[in-house]
């Protein structure tokens, strides 16, 4: 693998994260549910223990690397 | 359990166990065995970003404008997976720089100048410390709210005496303890052991006390988040009250909020000061940067459950900021509501803790330091030891202000401007963001474009934030924010030049930004940089490089006496001795300082006073300047080099080594080449003492005996006849040979018909031959061969093949075979004879000196006569051959299955 691979995986991880809070994906995800209020913040929830499940792997796992 | 003397107990004894974390932390610190130096313990003290306002208001928040309060911890989140590559810079700079608050790395990256860090100070100071009353303001409500349930909670601050308001004494107490465990070190840059475990320990109160009202709300007073849910859903109101309508300034406010949330989290006083000052360890970010989110993600789990909750249950007209606590009240659930005011005042008091210290050490060390150095150099020309004082200006300003926020507490407590400072002081803070994040990647940032930016973006928020906030608490007339400021509409601070649809704080984030970042950057571009400036940006943007590391960057010349004084004056004895200690050298006080020594002391005193003072007090001893932009350039360009060095160096020594071969190759054959030499001396010399040898015995026999025979005294003659003949024949070759190897064989070439040269050549030798009982056959395919050549030498070689394939034929009916053809563009001359011939691998040797085929020793030529060879005929030839441009080889005998040699000579053109 080469050097710049973790920062490069970190730099993408950033992006999708930004990528997931914000309006365009948000908008999709802004409509109510049949039981109830919007999907919006079991959305959010959901996107951000994801990202935060990925960063976690890739930090533990350059960790081991280096 | 909510009994007036049970709450106060359980507060001031929290207040109590604080302390005594705090302390069992310094003491540790002091044993080597540091409780904060995890990353779980550094993730858990970022967590002093959730205060008194996540604690409380994210509820409120959540019922009124439904998701929005996420992005508080979505930007933060955003920030910490980016730790490893900027945070991560932050805290190298300020741990190589000693940095001691934001408003000394704004400060220090611009040239150190202190009239920038006392701006950054003093925009600090007014956004801050109203979140700090806000602070306080949560403390008193929540108690009231707790003792007085059911009854609405009486908040009458304006009529209560303070010493009856409680958050009173928690500020009075909390100044103790950040005296106590604040100022313990004059170095401000260095780790507050026992407050961050404090801070760390309060993390997890208020996170295990939310998580536990969550729980209770949701499966105590309903059946699950499903049960709750659905009553939401049958809930007409509440429709939409989750989704993305209910966000202010919809889309745009969404992504607005996210950035301010961000860009906050780096730059909030506290937030620095935990994250940069406070880290230990570079390592702990990487933890941290998905630990802290994750927390995040927990304290938030129930926001939502307990304000829908709040909004579904009959609460009366409770405030919902206040659902986290009136819910188990109107349970009736014991015990909780006394836990839940535990973990609001924690949210409390690690918030005003931390931002304290960072605003007081702002307030010491970047507005009252400067301005004590420069009036009159006051405490420079004093004998006293100044690092009490300092200390004491750091206390003071603790005191001022906590004081400062508990006035604007008990003042102005109720109005909307402190109520919704929370985001104000977002925007404000944010100011900071272009100065610091641009100038730490950008080099050209200067300090002009900075103090503009900041200014024009500080001008920027007063007017579309706190002047609105005046007016809506009803201090400022409120028609300038409907109708603009004498009737101009266009510059209403709500919709400023006409821009509508936004929500206040992304409105006032966008053209605050808008205007810092334009002028950093616009007058950036059109300023100069001071070399100090210049020294700063280099360092600041290259912090990451590790050619920095051990570089000093004073040049100037002092004594160790006159920096040992300065530093005693303002650090004290102790630490000076600690500073000055290098077991190395303990030298006098006359010898001048080596600048390791002088940027060291510079640091030291960078970590008490701030960047700016420290350089003011280092110049006045120093005599010089600190290294120029040039050699800082000059050392970073090595170190950036340095790779392509090695890369260069590395190519190098390969070459070096493979040079390192081939002159131990040559050497070895100059080693053979000098053996070969001495064999040659060796065998010319016997072949020399040969003849001689018997020249020399017939020539005694002759002298000696008078009376010998005349014919035998004829043959001796002719033998000594001989002999000399062979001598002088040995003699020429040799020399023909010396001539040769060392280039200096005069060849005359001319055309000639080789041809006609070997008719000559066979002529001259077939008498002899034929004497020899030799059969010489002549095959020329070919009446005239023109070449290039010396016709005397040629000659000579043809001869000498045509002796050599004599002597070598074979005993019985010896026969010799010259044959000459064209082949392509040459002649080729072939020799053979019907002998044994040459093995394939003696084909080579032949053409050694003085080699001679064992096979056809001494004995069997004389046997029948034939003159023994000096073994230098062929290496003649073949020189003389190749020097004519032809070659001469060893083949195959196609006719006569003996020995072949070949000769090859090109045509003539």
């Amino acid at each position: 693998m080469s050097n710049s691979g973790p920062h490069a995986r970190l730099v993408a991880l950033i992006g999708l994260a930004a990528l997931l809070f914000s309006p365009p994906l948000v908008l999709i995800f802004d409509r109510p549910s049949p039981t109830g209020p919007s999907w919006l913040p079991l959305y959010l929830f959901v996107a951000w223990l994801v990202v935060i499940a990925l960063a976690a792997w890739l930090m533990e796992h350059r960790q081991e690397e280096s | 359990m909510r009994t007036e003397p049970v709450v106060l107990t359980v507060a001031f004894g929290y207040l109590a166990l604080l302390f005594v974390i705090a302390a069992w932390g310094d003491r540790r610190a002091e044993q080597g065995r540091s409780v904060i130096g995890s990353p779980t313990v550094y993730a858990l003290s970022i967590a002093v970003y959730c205060t008194a306002w996540t604690f409380y208001g994210s509820v409120g928040r959540a019922a009124e404008f439904g998701p929005s309060f996420l992005l508080i911890y979505l930007g933060p989140t955003l920030a910490m997976l980016m730790a490893p590559l900027l945070i991560r810079k932050m805290v190298r700079i300020a741990s190589t720089q000693r940095i001691t608050s934001i408003a000394d790395f704004i400060s220090a990256r611009y040239g150190k100048s202190s009239s920038l860090g006392a701006l950054v100070a003093l925009i600090a100071l007014i956004g801050i410390t109203p979140y700090i009353a806000l602070q306080l303001k949560a403390i008193t409500l929540s108690h009231a709210v707790l003792v007085n349930y059911p009854e609405a909670a009486e908040f009458r601050l304006v009529e209560e005496s303070f010493w009856a308001d409680k958050s009173f004494w928690v500020a009075l107490v909390l100044a103790v303890f950040i005296i106590l465990f604040g100022t313990r070190h004059l170095d401000a840059s260095e780790r507050h052991e026992g407050m961050v475990a404090a801070i760390a320990f309060e993390s997890l109160v208020k996170l295990v006390a939310f998580l536990t009202v969550g729980v209770c709300v949701t499966f105590m007073l309903f059946n699950g988040p499903g049960d709750l849910f659905r009553q939401v859903a049958d809930t007409p109101e509440l429709t939409g009250a989750l989704s993305l309508d209910a966000v202010p300034g919809g889309a745009i406010g969404w992504v607005g909020t996210l950035v301010l949330a961000f860009l906050a989290f780096l730059t909030l006083p506290r937030q620095f000061q935990v994250l940069v000052v406070e880290n230990v360890d570079e390592r702990h970010l990487k933890r941290a940067s998905w630990l802290f989110p994750l927390y995040l993600v927990a304290i938030n789990l129930f926001v939502i459950p307990i304000a829908m909750a709040g909004l579904l249950l009959p609460m009366g007209n409770s405030d919902p900021d206040s659902f986290v606590l009136t819910l188990p009240l109107s349970a009736g659930i014991d015990g909780i509501p006394l836990l839940v005011f535990i973990g609001g005042l924690s949210a409390a008091t690690s918030m005003v803790i931390v931002e304290t210290i960072a605003l007081s050490t702002m307030v010491s060390n970047q507005l009252i330091m400067p301005l004590l150095l420069r009036s009159k150099r006051l405490h420079l020309n004093s004998q006293g030891e100044l690092a009490g004082w300092l200390l004491g200006i750091r206390r003071v300003a603790i005191v001022l202000i906590l004081l400062l926020g508990y006035l604007y507490h008990a003042l102005i407590g109720d109005s909307y401007s402190l109520v919704t400072i929370g985001l104000v002081s977002f925007v404000g803070a944010a100011q900071f963001a272009p100065a610091m994040l641009i100038g730490m990647y950008w080099r050209g940032a200067t300090r002009a474009g900075a103090t503009l930016g900041l200014m024009a973006g500080f001008i920027t928020w007063i007017y579309t934030l706190l002047l609105p906030g005046f007016a809506q608490s009803g201090w400022l007339d409120a028609t300038f924010l409907a109708q603009g400021p004498f009737g101009l509409e266009w510059l209403r601070p709500y919709a400023l030049f006409g821009l509508e649809g936004f929500d206040i704080y992304s409105h006032a984030l966008l053209w605050s930004l808008l205007a810092n970042v334009g002028l950093l950057v616009g007058v950036s571009l059109f300023t100069r940089q001071s070399p100090v400036e210049q020294t700063q940006a280099a360092l600041f943007t290259e912090a990451m490089n590790p050619g920095l590391e051990h570089t000093s960057l004073w040049r100037g010349q002092t004594t160790r006496g006159e920096l040992k004084s300065l530093l005693s004056r303002y650090l004290g004895a102790a630490a000076t001795a600690r500073i000055l200690a290098n077991p190395q050298d303990s030298q006098a006080d006359e010898t001048p300082a080596p600048p390791a020594l002088i940027a060291r002391a510079e640091q030291a005193l960078s970590g008490a006073l701030g960047s700016a003072s420290a350089r003011v007090l280092i110049n006045s001893v120093v005599r010089g300047e600190a290294l120029d932009l040039e050699s800082i350039l000059s050392i970073l360009d090595t170190t950036s080099q340095t790779l392509e060095y090695n890369r260069r160096l590395e190519q190098k020594s390969n070459e070096l080594s493979r040079i390192g071969e081939e002159l131990r190759a040559a050497n070895e054959r100059l080693r053979e080449l000098d053996r070969l030499k001495d064999e040659f001396v060796a065998m010319v010399s016997h072949e020399l003492r040969t003849p001689l040898t018997s020249i020399r015995a017939f020539a005694e026999i002759l002298r000696d005996g008078r009376d010998l025979p005349e014919e035998k005294r004829i043959h001796f003659l002719e033998v000594v006849v001989l002999e000399s003949q062979r001598l002088s024949r040995l003699i020429e070759e040799i020399l023909d040979l010396a001539r040769l190897e060392s280039g200096r064989l005069t060849l005359s070439p001319q055309r000639l018909d080789l041809a006609a040269l070997v008719r000559h050549s066979v002529d001259a030798v077939h008498r002899l031959q034929e004497d020899r009982g030799v059969k010489l056959e002549v095959d020329l395919e070919l009446d005239e061969a023109p070449v290039i050549g010396d016709p005397d030498r040629l000659e000579q070689v043809i001869i000498n093949l045509l002796d050599n394939a004599g002597k070598f034929a074979a005993d019985d009916d010896p026969r010799v075979r010259l044959h000459l053809a064209r082949h392509k563009h040459s002649f080729r001359l072939s020799v053979e004879d019907n002998g044994l011939g040459i093995a394939p691998d003696e084909r080579e040797r032949v053409f050694e000196k003085f080699h001679q085929i064992k096979r056809y020793g001494a004995n069997s030529g004389k046997a029948r006569g034939r003159p023994r060879g000096s073994g230098l005929g062929l290496p003649i030839s073949r020189g003389i051959v190749a020097h004519l441009g032809g070659r001469l080889w060893v083949g195959d005998a196609p006719t006569l299955q003996g020995a072949c040699l070949v000769m090859e000579l090109p045509s003539a053109p």
